[in-house]
């Protein structure tokens, strides 16, 4: 199948930073990728070129349309929730419902309730005095509705407590992915990704840094626990980053044999956010 | 077509404040206070033993009307309902004003924008939606409120004189209601090409400005007219400074009242005998406003602001 987003070359500056600097990247179908990077790394401003929200200098492809001139067609095949809390403050539920009805033809409106039924939200209900883990709810509840084949969201559950985080995942895995569908996700709760993500992409002051998929990211970085007698026999094979846990060290190695590690302690698998320090080791300094 | 409709219908939920109760609760004001003024006549009069509003003369009602007064009591009532209708048109241009400035800049403010973004509609659409929205929903309501106002304050003096065993209920029927609201909904379409330049100009400054788009809207054409005065004053150059305010400003900024083609120069003509006062009020003479070239020129200059703000509303994120 077709790639659902190509992009190649990808460039974008702010008045004096690179926001996105010469960035390419495929994404396939049936993927859930993790785009992580620190602040202003350049994430957003790669979501919303996906987007058409923005002007940007490159070629970029998304469901074989250009985002820049074919924005109203793309639309349908695309949604987005770009953070919490940007429905309209005014809105009732009945209205938000009503409107997303009548405006976006792969939307079920069934399907839409059958999801608010599991929640508290009444159609009376306006969005301002909801809670931030509601609004994500409703929010969740009209996208999930849409039958779309891409899917972004931009920190989805910033601000929400565990409740809803868990909840929000769960929904998405449960009731709405497919082998049809593309989820692109931003987060800077790794830990709680990490686990339902197909691939990994690590963006850093506007370049791509890591884009693999979860195996090979498993076959490639390692982590190996050694008692500080051994350390320094360790730290010859240049691992990527070092940590001290209980006066022992863990050390990160990028495409080291896994033959040679074990000889020397216990090997593990790096958790994503391990992964993500070592990589972005020293960009605010 | 239907997702257009839903776009204004989406607009007079966020605004149904502003579209709906600031007519209705100006108009329910408007009969109090009138109301009040009636019983306090009525308090007052009594207690001095004579009456203000209802004096003996009003008698004359009592026989049959010729033509000549049959007419004036209709032009009378007539006038009535047509001055409520001014009131609520004056706060339907504040409405309108704040609502054009609002219009493309609040859900980028609150980041809303984000959400209309997400969903499969187009910019020029929902520019236009906004201001259909504007100038003809807003103004349509508007002049039902006050139609019903001025019937509704009609029957409240009728009943008032009803109480001093004045029948003028027979009078009523002297009134033109049909006739006003031909003319008053007549004039919508007319309203929203005159306002034009201000609706575009105002959903441009709300597109454009990053914040503050009051500021830019009023205060960016005031400086420029001060420095067209200094320049004046200078005598270095002669740009015409009252040309400026009058068919600039006023045009962009004050074009959302309604009724403020009436001083347009193209009415001089019209007769200025009290006889003939609401004629300027009829369809025919209404219109005859487009007769002059600037109706035209303003109009086209209002769609090319229209269609920079949906330029800026397709680029403009919420940043």
């Amino acid at each position: 199948m077709n790639a659902v987003i190509s992009a190649r070359g990808l460039g974008k500056r702010y008045k004096n930073a690179a926001a996105l600097d010469n960035v390419s990247f495929e994404i396939q179908p049936g993927r859930i990728v993790g785009l992580i990077g620190p602040n202003g790394a350049g994430k957003t401003t790669a979501l919303k070129a996906i987007l058409g929200l923005t002007d940007f200098q490159g070629e970029l492809d998304v469901l074989g349309l250009d985002p820049r001139k074919q924005r109203g067609k793309l639309m349908e095949q695309v949604c987005f929730i770009a953070d919490v809390a940007v429905l309209p403050r005014w809105i009732r539920v009945s209205e938000a419902v009503d409107f997303v009805a009548h405006t976006h033809p792969r939307f079920d409106r069934k399907k839409c309730e059958a999801f608010l039924a599991r929640t508290k939200l009444t159609p009376n209900l306006r969005v301002k005095q909801m809670s931030k883990g509601m609004i994500v709810q409703l929010h969740l509840a009209l996208v999930m509705a849409i039958d779309a084949r891409l899917l972004v969201l931009d920190e989805p559950t910033l601000g929400l407590d565990i409740l809803y985080r868990k909840q929000f995942y769960q929904s998405l895995l449960e009731d709405y992915f497919d082998e049809n569908k593309t989820i692109i996700v931003t987060t800077h709760q790794v830990e709680e990704v990490e686990h339902i993500l197909t691939d990994l992409m690590f963006i850093r002051d506007g370049k791509i840094v890591l884009d693999a998929d979860m195996d090979a990211v498993g076959e490639r970085f390692a982590e190996v626990m050694v008692g500080a007698e051994r350390a320094a026999e360790v730290r010859a094979l240049k691992p990527l980053d070092e940590r001290q846990v209980f006066g022992k060290s863990i050390f990160l190695f990028d495409g080291v044999a896994r033959a040679q590690l074990e000889a020397l302690g216990e090997v593990r698998r790096p958790s994503v956010s391990d992964l993500f320090v070592a990589t972005m080791k020293g960009t605010y300094a | 077509m239907k997702t257009f409709y839903w776009l204004v219908k989406r607009e007079f939920w966020e605004h149904r404040g502003g579209f709906l109760w600031a007519p209705v609760i100006t108009g329910g004001v408007f009969l109090l206070l009138n109301l009040m003024g009636i019983i306090g006549g009525e308090v007052i009069g009594a207690q001095h033993g004579f009456h203000f509003l209802f004096n003996d003369r009003i008698h004359i009602l009592d026989h049959a009307l010729t033509a000549e007064e049959a007419a004036k009591a209709g032009a009378f009532m007539d006038v009535m309902m047509y001055s409520t209708s001014f009131i609520i048109s004056v706060v339907l241009g504040f409405v309108v004003f704040f609502y054009c400035l609002g219009a493309l800049y609040d859900d980028r403010r609150d980041r809303s924008l984000l959400f209309w973004k997400s969903l499969p509609l187009s910019d020029t659409a929902t520019v236009l939606a906004k201001v259909v929205a504007g100038t003809l929903l807003a103004p349509f309501i508007a002049v039902i409120c006050g139609v019903l106002t001025g019937i509704a304050m009609l029957l409240l003096f009728t009943v008032a004189l009803s109480f001093h065993g004045i029948g003028a209920w027979h009078l009523l029927v002297y009134a033109h209601p049909f006739q006003v609201i031909v003319n008053l909904i007549g004039s919508i379409p007319l309203y929203a090409m005159w306002a034009l330049p201000a609706t575009g100009w105002l959903l441009l400054c709300s597109a454009w400005a990053r914040s503050k788009p009051f500021l830019w809207a009023a205060v960016l054409p005031v400086v420029v007219g001060v420095m067209l005065g200094w320049f004046n004053l200078m005598g270095t150059h002669s740009v015409g400074g009252g040309w400026y305010w009058k068919d600039v400003v006023c045009r962009i900024l004050l074009s959302v009242f309604p009724g403020s083609w009436l001083g347009a120069s193209s009415y001089q003509s019209v007769s200025s005998g009290a006889e003939h006062a609401l004629d300027v009020l009829d369809l025919g003479s209404a219109y005859s406003v487009m007769a002059a070239p600037s109706f035209w020129i303003g109009a086209i200059a209002g769609l090319a602001l229209l269609a920079a703000a949906i330029w800026l509303r397709r680029w403009r994120d919420d940043t």
